[in-house]
């Protein structure tokens, strides 16, 4: 692996996983070259960098890459630690925003996918789940501004990229994320008015158009 | 008026995820107090400490709960700095984590799977923990434990496979951990078992088995409760 000075990130424009390492790389001010992957084809470089998961994100720092997104972010945030700082410096206060980062990264996309994949009462069974797990996160959030409290932080960045993907569970789900989260809803527009979320973000119709080339390939729709 | 420990650990004696958390109590010469909990019968204080998972290990800290075994790694750690478990350097953290998710989320999803399945499935599951297992011995070429010299907080985390893998294996009737397919993991194994925190902290191992058959006879995870 070429050993060059310099940020490089791996990834594929619909991710939540990559979003997330955008968002931090962004709220750091840090300089790096974006390399779409093409997931059908990978890279020589993709499979170098992560031979043990071949999958995206990867950050990849003079040289030396890091691998899934929850570890890449805390890199982030351990590396250009003068600006922003995404971790609680307290370690019990540290210790709940990995608890919850692990909390969304365990169950948001899981639950998410059975959503799209699955019909009938399995698919019933996923919102049911999904709204519980939606509920848990607004009582997490509570009346502060951010998951971080009065700063944008870690879970915030774990758990905002998912925002496009709302618009895909409500309309396969049939519910409204509002009616049963409101509280999470007016975070989501916060959170949106940064510039490190508005310059990732990207219309939830689009994620909505690759949720059903998912679901044809998949042999669901 | 009840003397109150400092640090409290609710734990399930068979629980590789607990074991870890004591090997790291211990490695640092944290006092502790050790509670004892049925999984089947969970007391009101584990649920309180865990609402959400309800699930051991729970560390109390000055009266305040860290769940998920990962997580209070890091937090004992932070909080009790001598006789460090994590290394300093960003790079070497971020792969420390890396493999900590990999063997505690993937290869346990493949051994889980080998151990409860039959047939197809379990063949496949015992293929697939052999390749992760593969990966695991090269990690380990040229390195006396995962952390380096001595154990850290990788080690602790693939400390299930050095006992659990074993027990589950004889248990369910399957062989993926072959010595002479993965040998730098096989050392590291046997290196392992050998500290003095880790040997004089294991489960009896009889009575683990014992554990690891009645609970395969029961059929489900949903038994039991542990990360």
């Amino acid at each position: 692996m070429a050993s060059e000075k310099g940020v490089t990130l791996l990834d594929f424009w619909v991710s939540p996983f990559g979003q997330r390492a955008r968002i931090a790389l962004a709220e750091k001010g840090v300089h790096y070259e974006y390399k779409e992957q093409n997931l059908a084809e990978k890279s020589d470089l993709l499979l170098k960098s992560n031979p043990v998961y071949k999958k995206i994100p990867v950050l990849i720092h003079d040289g030396k890459p890091v691998c899934e997104s929850l570890i890449i972010v805390q890199y982030i945030d351990e590396v250009w630690s003068d600006k922003s700082p995404l971790l609680p410096s307290d370690p019990y206060q540290k210790a709940q925003a990995r608890f919850w980062a692990d909390f969304v990264d365990k169950k948001v996309f899981d639950c998410g996918t059975r959503l799209w994949k699955l019909k009938g009462e399995e698919q019933e069974a996923a919102k049911k789940e999904m709204i519980e797990i939606l509920q848990l996160l607004e009582a997490q959030l509570g009346d502060k501004k951010y998951f971080g409290g009065d700063t944008f932080g870690y879970v915030d960045v774990a758990f905002i990229p998912f925002n496009n993907w709302f618009y895909s569970y409500e309309t396969l789900g049939n519910f409204s994320i509002e009616a049963v989260a409101p509280t999470l809803v007016e975070w989501v527009e916060r959170c949106k008015e940064r510039e490190s979320v508005a310059k990732t973000i990207y219309d939830p119709k689009k994620v909505y158009e690759f949720v059903g080339y998912l679901q044809k390939k998949f042999g669901v729709a | 008026m009840v003397a109150s420990y400092e640090v409290r650990l609710f734990g399930m004696w068979a629980s590789p995820a607990v074991r870890r958390v004591e090997w790291a109590l211990q490695l640092k010469g944290i006092e502790y107090e050790y509670i004892e909990e049925d999984l089947s019968n969970k007391s009101s204080s584990l649920l309180e400490y865990n609402p959400i998972n309800k699930q051991v290990p729970v560390l109390v800290h000055d009266g305040k709960p860290i769940v998920e075994s990962l997580v209070i790694l890091e937090y004992i750690d932070e909080t009790w700095k001598d006789k460090p478990i994590l290394p300093v350097d960003p790079h070497e953290r971020a792969k420390a984590r890396f493999w900590a998710t990999f063997v505690d989320v993937k290869c346990r999803e493949e051994a889980r799977k080998a151990f409860h399945m039959e047939g197809e499935e379990k063949e496949n599951s015992i293929e697939n923990l052999q390749v992760q297992l593969k990966a695991l011995d090269e990690e380990l070429e040229g390195k006396k434990f995962f952390s380096g010299d001595h154990i850290g907080y990788t080690d602790l985390v693939v400390g299930w496979m050095a006992f659990w893998l074993g027990v589950a294996e004889e248990a369910a009737g399957f062989k993926a951990n072959h010595e002479a397919k993965f040998p730098h993991f096989a050392r590291w194994i046997k290196d392992f078992l050998q500290e003095p925190v880790i040997k004089e902290n294991l489960p009896p191992r009889e009575k683990t088995v014992e554990f690891f058959c009645a609970f395969r006879q029961l059929g489900g995870c949903g038994k039991m409760n542990q990360k």
